[in-house]
């Protein structure tokens, strides 16, 4: 029974995780600038952080919480520096 | 440390699933959010809701199912809402701060001018 | 303990942290001390002063204030996100003067600003004491500023000035 309510609630829960992420991925597309760019990468990374989670959940393990942990690292500091190329790239140019 | 899907004690499983599926939601809203507000400034409020609550049910909801069933208390998933919760902020902040400063050095008139020593007002008038 | 750490939130931060990933044994305490006590000369090397808590009361009340708001500007953004009208002319910039002057206590208020659907923090001018953040809903501002004057000001205000 509770099975049942686990992968019912996982499917719901990943499909709106991968439906954001799609359109996380239409807006890096759509732009128009940079920024907007680098904000849909930053809740790409959330989501993508998210599914691990998610991931580990449905398969029981907690291996899968460092994995999420490193994506969330891994985001914070690839967004941050984007936003500091974006202020320092225009005082070069 | 694994288990089965099976062995998960029905309330917890509910509970669990309930918040998840809020966290979830919450995202999903986020990222339609993200691209249906038209400008920039008003995207950037979308993800927060992805990282405040979004991310808050699912680590609760997570915490909830594995504590339950491996009948000890597992918290380490706080970790990751803790370091969301704090980096989130920064990296908006320094994102908000460079869009701020590429459109005022654009002269975008929607933008609060580069507040003068003088008086910011005069700026203001002058544009 | 201010003598060991020149830190101790931080150390005692990282203990929790260690611990809560590597598993609460009394040999990870033992190695979790040793990271912690390197982590604190680390920075000790940059000469960061510690932030001073006047008031540990304010800290619970603070964060109870934070929940709640975070909680209710959730549901009011996921209204205006899927409404058919999207904020037409209904976000702006604001510019607040604050008296909050404390580095620590004004990083903190900027955090709570963004990690708060609804309000997101751009700039802080230190000569004018003015904060510039961007509101998604201005019908609001007044209750806003109420709250941010009153409420997150004056406790951050206990906590470190």
């Amino acid at each position: 029974m509770s099975a049942i309510v686990l992968v019912v609630a996982l499917w719901i829960v990943q499909g709106a995780l991968a439906a954001a992420m799609c359109l996380c991925v239409l807006r890096m597309i759509q732009g128009p600038r940079a920024q907007d760019r680098i904000l849909a990468l930053d809740a790409l990374y959330i989501c993508a952080m998210l599914q691990l989670v998610a991931f580990g959940v449905r398969s029981g393990s907690t291996i899968y919480f460092e994995a999420a942990l490193i994506i969330g690292m891994l985001g914070f500091v690839a967004t941050v520096s984007l936003a500091k190329f974006l202020m320092r790239g225009e005082v070069i140019e | 440390m694994t288990f089965d899907l099976a062995d998960v004690p029905l309330w917890a499983a509910i509970l669990g699933s309930i918040f998840m599926v809020i966290g979830a939601l919450l995202t999903l809203v986020g990222a339609i959010g993200l691209v249906r507000l038209p400008t920039f400034y008003e995207r950037i409020h979308a993800p927060t809701l992805g990282t405040s609550w979004g991310t808050g049910g699912m680590i609760l909801g997570s915490m909830i199912i594995f504590t339950a069933t491996t009948a000890r208390p597992v918290l380490h998933e706080i970790l990751i809402a803790i370091f969301v919760t704090l980096t989130t902020p920064v990296t908006l902040m320094m994102l908000g701060r460079s869009a701020l400063y590429r459109d005022r050095s654009e002269g975008n008139p929607e933008v609060p001018p580069e507040p003068n020593i003088k008086d910011a007002v005069d700026v203001k008038s002058g544009d | 303990m201010t003598a060991i750490f020149t830190y101790p939130l931080l150390a005692l931060g990282l203990v929790v942290m260690w611990l809560l990933l590597a598993g609460f044994t009394l040999g990870q305490f033992v190695v979790a001390i040793g990271v912690a006590i390197l982590a604190t000369e680390g920075l000790k090397a940059l000469g960061e002063t510690s932030p001073r808590i006047r008031r540990w009361l304010a800290i619970p009340e603070l964060a109870g204030l934070v929940f709640r708001d975070v909680l209710w500007s959730n549901i009011a953004v996921t209204r205006i996100t899927l409404s058919q009208k999207a904020t037409k002319g209904h976000s702006g910039f604001l510019t607040i003067p604050v008296r909050l002057r404390n580095p620590s206590g004004l990083a903190v208020l900027a955090i709570v600003l963004t990690s708060t659907p609804g309000t997101a923090w751009l700039d802080y001018n230190s000569t004018q004491g003015a904060i510039i953040i961007h509101v998604l809903d201005l019908d609001d501002a007044e209750t806003l500023l109420d709250l941010i004057a009153n409420r997150y000001e004056r406790l951050l205000m206990e906590i470190f000035e």
